[in-house]
């Protein structure tokens, strides 16, 4: 078991072998070095100084079962054109105002129905997993679109390693609420902090990545820095970032889009071709990169992941559940 | 008032209307002409112009805002023209009035052409079935009329029924702000502010019409 414990005066069922001594927080240059020495970030890396966050390269394998054809986005466009509310609500705003966020050391809660909860510093998360590159498509909900390759590990894989009871019939995630650094939670446009869920069966598919990283590269603040969900056969929106709490539940969650306008923003929010958004067609997406004059693209049935994951939702109405 | 000032007057009253029409309403309209410019040479990345991530996206937009800003900008004219006693400034308003329509027109043309591409099932569907579709293709369609009839011709033609005509441009404004408003997702404040000046510019105009009438 490789899950240190770092929560004070915690509960009895903790095996001896969890416990360390004493709780570490890493500093950046001490986060990088841990990280080489697991064997997360290659011997080669280097530091880019990119226009607003650094980050480094990290060692991972392609998944290609779970990687598509189809050319990725540009670096560039991955990381200047993004929501993430928290930074301010224009596209170019994340990759403008996230310079002053500080990712590092960075802890992770764990909590509920689980019988290993507590404080876990983000590489005692990642220790033990082998990084995977997986290139997916991601739909936001505005109809838009782009190919991303990530780099992450299975949630499931986590997730299991902190032995979920059977009560455990939902997972909720929780954004880090800093102000301070981040510009947009000074105004309430959503209510801060961002949270979201999933089903703990959608949570345990394979697909569904618990993402470190963009391009071999570990994830530049405005893209969710240093840890965020990615779940392809969703709306973007899912796809929480910087995510500093993990809950697992019995009733179903909050999440931040359903509590804005619950007639728009469903728990699912699985993309769907036939069910349009009260506002918008969802039959269509503009493809990121594709040009001034090149027409829209169909948009596909759970994002083109529908013979991985149409399983989830047998005998469910989609149209209710949106 | 005696002679001599108004003699005064009369040359100063003629040479401010000169400097405008000579001076002003040129610059005026380089000036309206410019967010065109930037996004024209942005299209095709001319000078260093670039449109972003999703040109599509910022061109609609800049279009659509800038059609937002001018129809209120014309709103705005009788008001100043009354606060600061300049009346000079009325021979602005026919001018920003057809830049309002004309960035509108590139905004609806945007979505129509590159947007949609010209794909018709999608356009009357979105126009039947989206209300802030709908409600922004109407105010474009009732800005057509008050264009067409801008003319010095048209308002000799038209004679009173021109002012009725043209008032049209408070429904219109509204339409376009609650255009705005329901297609952003969350963050109000901007569509709010558009709405807050829309407000205050029509509500003095009540205002003043209350005054005058008993």
């Amino acid at each position: 078991m490789l899950i240190k414990r770092s929560e004070p005066g915690s509960s009895a069922n903790i095996l001896p072998s969890e416990i360390t001594p004493e709780s570490v927080y890493f500093n950046r240059r001490q986060l990088l070095q841990a990280a080489m020495a697991a064997g997360l970030i290659g011997s080669s890396w280097s530091t880019t100084a990119s226009a607003e966050s650094q980050v480094v390269d990290l060692q991972y394998t392609r998944n290609e079962t779970f990687s598509l054809d189809d050319p990725p986005n540009d670096y560039l466009d991955i990381t200047t054109y993004n929501n993430f509310y928290e930074f301010g609500i224009d596209k170019d705003a994340p990759v403008r105002n996230s310079g002053r966020f500080n990712p590092s050391p960075w802890t992770v809660t764990v909590a509920g129905e689980a019988e290993v909860t507590g404080e876990f510093a983000l590489e005692d998360i990642l220790k033990g997993h082998a990084l995977e590159e997986r290139v997916y498509r991601l739909r936001c909900v505005e109809a838009w679109s782009m190919v991303i390759p990530w780099v992450g590990i299975p949630l499931g894989a986590v997730l299991k390693r902190f032995k979920p009871t059977s009560k455990a019939k939902y997972v909720a995630f929780k954004t880090v609420y800093r102000p301070s650094e981040m510009p947009g939670q000074r105004f309430p446009v959503l209510k801060w902090p961002y949270v979201e869920g999933l089903r703990i069966d959608e949570a345990m598919h394979p697909l569904t990545l618990l993402a470190v990283g963009v391009y071999g590269k570990t994830l530049p603040n405005q893209n969710g820095a240093p840890l965020r969900l990615v779940v392809p056969w969703k709306y973007g929106f899912k796809g929480i970032k910087s995510i500093v709490e993990i809950r697992f539940t019995e009733k179903q969650p909050p999440t931040s889009w359903n509590l804005s306008a619950p007639h728009e923003y469903g728990f699912y929010a699985n993309v769907n071709p036939k069910v349009d958004h009260p506002r918008w067609s969802q039959a269509r997406e503009r493809r990121i990169g594709s040009g001034l004059f090149s027409a829209k693209v169909p948009t596909l049935m759970f994002n083109g992941y529908e013979k991985e994951v149409a399983d989830l939702y047998r005998g469910m109405d989609l149209a209710k559940f949106y | 008032m005696n002679d001599a000032t108004v003699a005064e007057r009369r040359p100063l009253a003629a040479k401010r209307t000169e400097v405008v029409r000579r001076y002003v309403k040129p610059a005026l309209f380089i000036a309206c002409l410019l967010p065109f410019l930037h996004m024209l040479l942005g299209a095709f990345e001319i000078a260093g112009f670039r449109l972003g991530t999703n040109p599509v996206e910022k061109l609609q937009d800049t279009f659509g805002q800038w059609g937002l800003r001018l129809l209120v900008v014309t709103l705005a004219i009788t008001p100043l023209r009354d606060w600061f006693k300049a009346a000079w400034l009325i021979h602005l308003r026919r001018m920003l009035g057809l830049f309002a329509f004309f960035y509108v027109s590139l905004h609806f043309l945007t979505w129509l052409f590159l947007d949609q591409g010209v794909y018709w099932p999608a356009i009357v569907e979105d126009i039947a079935k989206r209300p802030f579709i709908t409600i922004g293709f109407l105010a474009w369609l009732t800005l057509i009329p008050l264009a067409v009839t801008s003319t010095n011709a048209m308002m000799r033609r038209l004679g009173r029924r021109w002012k009725t005509l043209h008032r049209l441009v408070y429904v219109i404004t509204l339409l376009g702000v609650w255009h705005y408003w329901w297609q952003v997702k969350a963050d109000i404040r901007e569509p709010a502010l558009y709405l807050g000046i829309t407000l205050v510019l029509l509500g003095w105009r009540a205002w003043k019409l209350r005054r005058r009438s008993p």
